[in-house]
C-alpha cells in the first residue's frame, strides 16, 4: 500500500496540469515499513514529493525520463532528511492511468511505487498506484496499489500552519 | 570509500544504505562491493560481466561512464560512490 499526505497526493497531479500536454516526473521520499502482522503488505509511507525534470524534450508528450544525476542529488536530499526513495510518480496526458510496456521495461527499482496520473485535456483525472514487486528482472511484476491518503493529518498540518 | 546503495539493493546489504569498501581504483571498489555483498552481483552485472544498462554508477557527481579513465579512477578515501538505477518511462507503447 501506499500511504501519502493530501497536500503532496494533491500537488503531484498538479504538476501533471502544470507539463500538460508533457508528462511530469518526479521523486517519493518516504520509508518502507514492515507489513504488520501475518501476511500484512509493506507500505511506502511517502513524507515528501520532490519534482524531477523531464530530460525526454524529443519526446515530452508521451515519455519521460529523469537524468541520473538529478537523482544522485535528490538520493543525497533524502539521506540528509533521513529518508529514503520510496517510489516515483509521472503523467499520461490524453492517455489512462496505466502504466504502459514502456513504463514496465523501465522499472527498475523493486518493492518501490510507482503513480501515475491521467491528464486529460489539462486536467488530471485518475491517480494510479502500482507496485514493482519481484526480486529481480526477470520475474518483476506492477501489482495494483491501494493508496491511503492523509487528509486529517494535512488539515492538521494546514490548521498548525495557520495558527 | 563509502557506497551508497538505492532502496531496492539494501535487500543484499543487510538494509544497509551507506557501505564501506576499500580498493585502490573505482573499478576495484566496485569489485570488492560484490565480494563483501555477493548477492548483489547478479543486480549490477549481466552473466557476462558486464554493468547493467540501467545501472549508473556515480563517483560524487560524475558518471563513470564518463571519466576520462573509466574505472581505473583513482578511490580516494573522501569520494563516494552512488549506485543510481536509471527512472524512465511514459504512455508511448514504444520501450
Amino acid at each position: 500500500m501506499l500511504r501519502i499526505h493530501y497536500a503532496d497526493y494533491e500537488a503531484l497531479r498538479a504538476h501533471g496540469e502544470e507539463t500538460y500536454p508533457n508528462e511530469c516526473c518526479g521523486v517519493l521520499l518516504g520509508k518502507n515499513i514492515a507489513g504488520e502482522g501475518n501476511g500484512a503488505a509493506a507500505v511506502n509511507h511517502v513524507q515528501q514529493i520532490v519534482r524531477a525534470g523531464n530530460t525526454r524534450t524529443d519526446s515530452a508528450h508521451n515519455r519521460y525520463h529523469i537524468a541520473p544525476q538529478e537523482l544522485v542529488k535528490i538520493q543525497r536530499q533524502a539521506r540528509g532528511l533521513g529518508l529514503d526513495i520510496v517510489g516515483f510518480y509521472h503523467s499520461h496526458p490524453d492517455h489512462p492511468a496505466q502504466w504502459s510496456k514502456t513504463d514496465f521495461a523501465e522499472a527498475h527499482w523493486l518493492s518501490c511505487s510507482y503513480i501515475i496520473t491521467s491528464v486529460e485535456q489539462g486536467k488530471a483525472v485518475l491517480t494510479n498506484s502500482f507496485l514493482l514487486s519481484g526480486t529481480g528482472e526477470d520475474n518483476k511484476n506492477f501489482e495494483d496499489e491501494a493508496i491511503q491518503i492523509d487528509i486529517a493529518e494535512a488539515a492538521a498540518h494546514n490548521q498548525k500552519g495557520h495558527a | 570509500m563509502n557506497i551508497h546503495i538505492p532502496t531496492p539493493l539494501r535487500a543484499y546489504t543487510g538494509g544497509l544504505e551507506t557501505v564501506s569498501v576499500a580498493g585502490s581504483t573505482v573499478g576495484d571498489v566496485f569489485q570488492q562491493l560484490t565480494v563483501q555483498y555477493p548477492e548483489l552481483k547478479p543486480h549490477l552485472f549481466t552473466p557476462e560481466g558486464k554493468l547493467r544498462s540501467f545501472v549508473n554508477v556515480y563517483l560524487n557527481d560524475d558518471d563513470i561512464r564518463y571519466l576520462p579513465n573509466k574505472e581505473e579512477t583513482a578511490a580516494n578515501e573522501t569520494d563516494e560512490l552512488t549506485i543510481i538505477p536509471s527512472i524512465a518511462g511514459g504512455a508511448s507503447c514504444r520501450p
